[in-house]
């Protein structure tokens, strides 16, 4: 299982953000490079909300993403936002991977609309990690609004839950880019 | 909370005062204008009455139906309007019509397809129905494009889409519009009534009591109006709002 892209190409607004780009991912693997590059395009084409100009793209779905935002729903708790997209996710392991990044029993009981923006970070990481029937993984930026002790606990958490399925990770972080020790692809295009 | 529970209170005091003095000015003992206390003591002969209750919900029951089958036609106009253009294309015309009608024309024309007494029922319907469409309308273009990509990258399925997603981001304006509608419904229900008279009506009533000239018996009954249509929004209100934190798995902070 692996996501294979084949000579994509996409324009915004007469600028080439993506231009023939290929890139064939078996593992896991950071995705670094400068803002405004093209980095969240390419996930978004991979994730099939952006349809590209041309090429393909094979091999993504099941998918599971954490997004530039949270996008939790914010009336629900941090671990019924987990149960409902983890397709066969039971609450007591949601609770287990929420409580073991940091999360108490009063944090478990807020609604996520409550929770700080470190919080709901987080939890939309372990959405997408803990995603039961997710093959791939893509991950936009998961360490945003974390204090240096939470992106070690989360990158640790990342490498163990992520396990060997195709992924893409984009980070500017590049102490969270050691503690991962994936393979990193400058993206330059 | 509870120095602006005072201030109103307060405030409808000084309204009642003001009614009293004015009311005492006109004179002719209340024909013209009806005092607080008139008002009060007419309401406190109607009440023990069982025509008055009578009158209540024979009234109540079919604008309460009218307003529920607006909502559900609302709901499901609103929905299909907001899935499918062509719907809306359709649909709207008629919604803007109906809003612009004036009540009396349309109780007279609605004389003609229904009997007097099932008129309220249409009435409440007509006028309820383009509010409810509107705020569905608003609370579907309000719901979160950022959470429905999320749904869609997630394969959450329809049932988990509608009970987390939609109904959130609808609920609000069509709460809100459900709010409104109620209100506005007793007071095209009443006017149909006052227009087709329809026996053991309160709309009779109010015409009844207006044409034997009995001022205060027309403000007991305006009074009542208005505190049932106060007491219907209120649990419409309440309603919905279990019925949003029930659907929508809501958590309390």
């Amino acid at each position: 299982m692996s996501i294979v892209i084949q000579n994509l190409c996409k324009r915004f607004a007469g600028r080439e953000v993506l231009r023939n780009f290929c890139w064939t991912v078996e593992q896991p693997v950071v995705l670094m490079g400068p803002s405004g590059c093209g980095k969240t395009t390419l996930l978004r084409i991979l994730l099939g909300l952006e349809s590209p100009d041309s090429g393909s793209v094979t091999g993504v779905n099941p998918t599971a993403a954490v997004f530039q935002e949270d996008r939790l729903c914010p009336q629900l708790t941090a671990t019924a936002n987990l149960v409902l997209a983890g397709h066969g996710l039971t609450a007591r392991e949601a609770e287990t991977e929420l409580r073991a990044l940091g999360f108490a029993d009063s944090d478990l009981a807020l609604p996520a609309g409550k929770l700080s923006g470190g919080q709901k970070r987080r939890a939309a990481l372990l959405r997408a990690l803990l995603c039961k029937d997710a093959r791939t993984l893509l991950l936009d930026e998961p360490f945003t609004g974390m204090d240096a002790e939470l992106v070690a606990q989360a990158a640790a958490a990342t490498v163990r839950l992520a396990g060997t399925r195709p992924t893409i990770l984009v980070t500017h972080d590049s102490e969270a880019v050691g503690l991962l020790g994936w393979p990193v692809r400058q993206f330059v295009e | 909370m509870a120095s602006k529970y005072r201030e109103r209170i307060l405030a409808i005091l000084a309204w009642m005062v003001i009614w009293q003095i004015a009311a005492m000015t006109l004179g002719h003992g209340g024909l013209f204008l009806a005092t607080p206390l008139q008002t009060l003591g007419a309401l406190a002969q109607l009440v023990p009455t069982a025509a008055f209750w009578q009158r209540i919900a024979f009234s109540a029951l079919r604008i309460v139906a009218g307003f529920i089958l607006a909502v559900v036609g609302g709901l499901v106009l609103g929905a299909a309007g907001s899935r499918w253009h062509g719907v809306r294309v359709f649909v709207d015309p008629v919604m803007q019509l109906i809003r612009a009608m004036p009540v009396a024309s349309f109780v007279i024309l609605a004389l003609l397809w229904v009997s007097g007494s099932n008129l309220s029922v249409v009435v409440s319907f007509t006028h309820v129905l383009p509010v409810v469409y509107a705020g569905v309308l608003a609370g579907i273009a309000d719901t979160d494009p950022q959470l429905l990509e999320m749904a869609r990258v997630y394969r959450l399925p329809l049932t988990a889409r509608l009970r987390y997603i939609w109904l959130p981001g609808i609920f609000p304006s069509f709460c809100e519009s459900c709010i409104a509608a109620m209100g506005m419904c007793w007071k095209s229900g009443v006017s149909a009534e006052v227009i087709g008279l329809p026996d053991h009506s309160v709309g009779d009533a109010l015409y009844r009591a207006k044409i034997t000239l009995s001022t205060p018996d027309v403000f007991a009954w305006t009074l009542v109006i208005v505190l049932l249509s106060a007491l219907l929004s209120a649990v419409a209100a309440r309603l919905l709002r279990t019925a949003k934190a029930r659907l929508c798995g809501e958590v309390r902070a």
